[in-house]
């Protein structure tokens, strides 16, 4: 499995995922001029303030010529996982349904929380950021939850930014596009946190293979 | 009538400051050297009443890498890496504008640092405001740690630790000091000297704009008053991104040995990061302000020259290599521009174009500033204020029947105490993940503990000190700083290798602000010089007063050490029921300068001298213990003392705990109350197997076992003040601050 | 050369805590009586052709899903 890493101006946490992914296969970063994504098996969309967050988190990002390129994979069906800014990309970008908002309680938060995957597994996985509060309008919502859309849902009490009916993270409708506010990538080593985050990355190449 | 104020008066010089700068140059200085002078020879810049001072301070070592006088200092960490780190503080602009002057707080010390060729790592901040029921203090709380986590979080570099106080010394007067750490290959690391003559200087980063103009010599030379209104202007804006791009480009630069040296530009702008590179050179250089890429139209070469825009590193290149450097910053987004020449004349010659605008000899600006010894006097007391708040402290805390002598409403009142309490609600606005290297987060140990595998081991940083302690006694207080480090060093395992240190005071030219900077500094020199810890690097802000009078005396202290293996750390909460609880170290606590001495209104002059040695035996004992794997726990005892520090070590694992301090206060003749909440350096508290504490002895240090883990409650046995509180209520109390913070009076 | 000026504002019916957050913090300040705050953005613009301005606030400069615009020429 070759992940390719997506790399913006402003990118914060692309060289954590790039470690993740390489736990789960090989990965490359891929800068964000390039048109060609190199022939990888799937595409990660990383965290951080990519553009600094300007205008609105991610939507300067997603008229890359990198991200046309993922826009063009994601389409054949190649997998693409979007974290925290990845997340916000990839709605700017309209793969992904919804928007990411201004936290609820107005600020930035960083905290290990608990998501409880679509199957019904827990994983304990850090949040940060301070636009994290998903939203779109009721008859969408019931379309990404009637549709088995919701990957990840904040266990009861842990929404940490208000996010509509506790959803964490989300796919398309065709199953290959993944994006979520908390980061697997920071919890794939026993030093630093818990390891279920590699779960998703080792999931994702499951998938691809 | 109007009175004319001399124009050298109104940018802070003095009439015979403004003599020498005649007679060194000799003639009267035009508008733009006038400019320059007055800036380089400001407090923040010449340390004109603190760098006799600073001559005491031991700065070499084995290990030492860079020491004072680059950018930051840096230590050798094996395999050919290196770690930098610096403090500085930026306290009169967060005074001004809590969000920005933080920001840019964090801003400067990240460039410091990889303005070395290291890359940061991390963060930490050590806060100090007026009490919370200050409308003033919440809104400069809410800025800073806002700011922090905006430019910290933005950049991607984990914020890992860091400590905040709320006195009311410093109600007009905030303190924000930021401290940075950073990782560096030692062949890649580069100094501050420029050299070669006919080599390029080229400006990198952002525009030059208005930001900061007049700032160092307006804001950080003089005190705090009424008109801070009209200051707003001189406050630089922070851009993150912009530095997050700069940063990249510069490690890249710097990989591919582009840059022959790099400053970076921080107060004074222009004027003292040419001079200082020329300086520490020995060579000249010419600046063209024409060249300058400018975000306003028609700025004055002055303003150019002392413009404060953020964002912006200097750097000499070999003219054979500016194509490719200019190249790099294009890739990078950031903007470049050759803008000047490294002469071998030893002046700073600025032109517009072909027209020179200003010349000065390097030596004279630089060096040039008369030095001044300090009239210190020490008081005839205690010169800050008292104020018993501790019954109205009880009652929000145990309810409005409580009452303010029983232990354990004091114990409720001291851990809701805010600068006792949880910082939780701070830290979760910052990242402290962000690298993958942060083994222990914030709260969970005694210092921040980051992985380096690129040298197989792993450092930790602790950021300390109490102002008001510093106050009672500046020596021993200072001493007390260092050591505090120290121990909270020990408990995860680590070695001290070097230490940083800002030094917060007041006005020095006023007899007591002088007589605790003296005390303090003999202090900070002493404390190194006994526990054989270099100082690497610092910052001194002075004029740090409000109308009421100075800030309590303030040296905060960073300290980097190394561990063998972050596998093997204790945590400062206990693990598991049934262990052991210790106290062990040569802990004498006194109520003097206590939080509860705080609260009672009882502040005076006067600490216990610490014994340094002893306290070094200690850490030496326990570093090896939790190296060993011994230990389940380890949790320095500071603020609001051991009842304190069981009660966080509970909290943190959801256990009680069951104590009886009897032993303790009849080996050493304390009161119940002193062994319960009197403060000092020396103690640790431990748990783990009782075989294991009790073998700590055999190394001559002493060690008490006082029960163990266990229950739903905190027990505290001490004669007449035996008390139990329920863990919930200690933990309702110890996580109050959110609630304090934004609930308005 | 037009000079417009763009008003984005978050639509009706989202919730919009910097909004709340500044409504809440006003009878504090003595500003009684005061209600619906919305927080929005502001962007000011020269543009040589205004007649694609309407696509260039629907593709960048506003998130139609969240967010309403408008263009006022100056």
């Amino acid at each position: 499995m070759i992940w390719g890493v997506l790399q913006f101006p402003g990118s914060c946490d692309e060289r954590d995922a790039l470690h993740a992914c390489s736990l789960a296969g090989e990965a490359r970063l891929i800068w964000h001029e390039e048109r060609d994504l190199g022939g990888v098996d799937g595409v990660v969309v990383p965290g951080g303030f990519s553009y600094g967050d300007y205008l609105r988190a991610g939507a300067i990002a997603r008229f890359s010529p990198a991200m046309e390129a993922v826009a063009e994979f994601a389409a054949a069906g190649g997998p693409v996982l979007g974290i925290c800014n990845g997340f916000q990309v990839l709605c700017e970008a309209g793969l992904l349904p919804g928007a990411l908002l201004l936290n609820e309680e107005l600020r930035f938060v960083c905290r290990q929380v608990e998501l409880i995957a679509g199957d019904g597994e827990r994983l304990s996985i850090p949040v940060k950021h301070g636009e994290g509060r998903f939203y779109a309008p009721d008859d969408i919502l019931d379309e990404i939850e009637e549709n088995g859309q919701v990957a990840f849902r904040y266990a009861p009490g842990q929404n940490p930014n208000g996010s509509a009916r506790d959803i964490a993270g989300v796919t398309n409708e065709a199953g290959n596009v993944l994006g979520l506010m908390p980061h697997p990538e920071h919890a794939v080593d026993p030093l630093t946190g818990s390891t279920d985050g590699l779960k998703i990355f080792r999931s994702i190449a499951g998938l691809a293979a | 009538m109007t009175v004319e104020v001399s124009k050298h008066r109104e940018l802070g010089l003095t009439d015979s400051e403004f003599e020498l700068i005649c007679e060194k140059l000799g003639r009267e200085p035009n508008d733009v050297e006038l400019a320059m002078f007055s800036l380089l020879w400001s407090e923040h810049c010449a340390y004109k009443h603190s760098r006799k001072l600073l001559r005491r301070l031991p700065t070499e070592g084995e290990r030492v890498v860079m020491g004072p006088g680059e950018n930051a200092g840096a230590v050798d960490v094996g395999n050919g890496y290196a770690v930098a780190f610096k403090v500085e503080s930026h306290n009169h602009p967060s005074a001004v504008e809590p969000f920005q002057g933080a920001a840019t707080g964090v801003g400067g010390i990240l460039r410091d640092v990889f303005a070395l060729g290291a890359r940061p790592i991390a963060i930490l901040d050590s806060l100090r405001f007026g009490e919370l029921d200050s409308v003033r203090s919440r809104h400069l709380l809410d800025g800073a740690v806002r700011g922090i986590g905006h430019y910290g979080n933005s950049i991607g570099v984990a914020t890992v630790g860091g400590e905040i106080y709320f006195e009311a010394p410093y109600e007009h007067n905030c303190l924000v000091n930021a401290m940075c750490v950073g990782l560096a290959l030692q062949d890649e690391m580069v100094r501050a000297a420029a050299a070669g003559v006919g080599n390029a200087v080229v400006l990198m980063g952002a525009s030059t704009g208005r930001d900061g103009i007049g700032g160092a010599s307006v804001l950080a030379s003089a005190e705090l008053g009424d008109g801070d209104g009209d200051k707003r202007p001189t406050v630089q804006i922070g851009d993150p991104f912009e530095e997050s791009k700069l940063l990249e480009c510069c490690l890249e630069l710097l990989g591919k040995g582009l840059l022959v040296s790099l400053q970076d530009l921080g107060a004074a702008g222009l004027t003292s990061s040419a001079g200082e590179m020329a300086s520490a050179g020995g060579v000249g250089i010419d600046l063209d302000v024409a060249r300058v890429p400018l975000r306003e139209a028609d700025m004055e070469p002055f303003e150019i020259m002392v413009s404060e825009s953020q964002e912006r590193m200097l750097g000499v290149v070999e003219p054979a290599k500016v194509a490719e450097v200019l190249a790099v910053c294009e890739k990078w987004q950031t903007g470049a521009a050759e803008i000047g020449v490294v002469t071998d004349s030893e002046q700073i010659r600025v032109l517009r174009g072909e027209e020179m605008v200003g010349e000065m000899p390097v030596e004279a600006l630089v060096d040039g500033c008369p030095l001044y010894d300090l009239a210190p006097e020490e008081p005839g007391g205690w010169i800050y204020g008292n104020e018993d708040v501790l019954p109205a402290r009880v009652a929000a805390a145990a309810g409005p029947g409580a009452d303010p002598n029983d232990p354990s409403a004091i114990l409720l009142a001291l851990l809701s105490s805010p600068s006792v309490a949880s910082k939780r609600w701070a830290f979760e606005q910052y990242d402290s993940v962000v690298g993958s290297r942060t083994v222990r987060r914030p709260e969970s140990a005694g210092a921040a503990i980051l992985n380096l595998p690129e040298s197989g081991n792993a450092i930790a940083v602790s950021i300390d000190g109490n102002g008001r302690r510093v106050a009672c006694d500046p020596y021993a207080g200072t001493v007390e700083a260092v050591l505090e480090c120290a121990q909270n060093l020990a408990c995860v395992g680590a070695e001290p290798l070097g230490l940083t240190n800002c030094l917060n005071f007041g006005n020095p030219e006023k007899p007591a602000p002088a007589w605790q900077l003296d005390r303090a500094v003999s202090g900070l020199a002493d404390a190194c010089k006994a526990l054989g810890v270099p100082v690497v690097g610092g910052n001194v802000s002075l004029y740090n007063e409000g109308p009421d009078g100075p800030i309590y005396p303030t040296p905060v202290v960073g300290m980097v050490g190394e561990l063998p293996d972050p596998e093997r750390v204790a945590g400062s909460a206990f693990a598991k029921e049934g262990d052991a609880v210790g106290l062990v170290g040569p802990f004498s606590p006194s109520l003097a300068g206590s939080e509860l001495a705080k609260l009672r209104g009882e502040l005076d002059m006067g600490l216990p001298q610490p014994d340094v040695a002893a306290v070094a035996d200690a850490c030496a004992t326990i570093r090896d213990a939790v190296r060993a794997g011994k230990l389940a726990s380890a949790h320095d005892i500071s603020d609001g003392g051991l009842a304190c520090a069981l009660a966080e070590s509970a909290i943190g694992a959801g256990l009680g705990c069951k104590v009886d301090l009897t032993p303790l206060i009849e080996r050493s003749g304390l009161t119940a109350e002193e062994a319960l909440f009197g403060e000092g350096p020396g103690g640790f508290l431990l748990s783990g197997e009782r075989a294991a504490l009790e073998s700590l002895g055999q190394s001559g240090v002493e060690v008490v076992v006082l029960g163990e883990v266990g229950g739903g409650e905190i027990a505290m046995e001490a004669g007449e003040r035996s008390f139990s509180l329920p863990l919930e209520a200690a933990e309702s109390a110890w996580r109050s601050l959110a609630e304090q913070v934004e609930t308005p009076t | 050369m037009a000079k417009a000026r763009v008003l984005i504002r978050p639509k009706e019916g989202i919730l919009d805590p910097q909004g709340k957050a500044v409504e809440r913090a006003l009878p504090a300040l003595g500003f009684e009586g005061v209600e619906h705050v919305r927080v929005g953005r502001m962007v000011e613009l020269e543009a040589e052709d205004p007649e694609r301005l309407g696509e260039l606030c629907e593709k960048l400069l506003a998130n139609p899903l969240i967010e309403d615009y408008e263009i006022q020429t100056l």
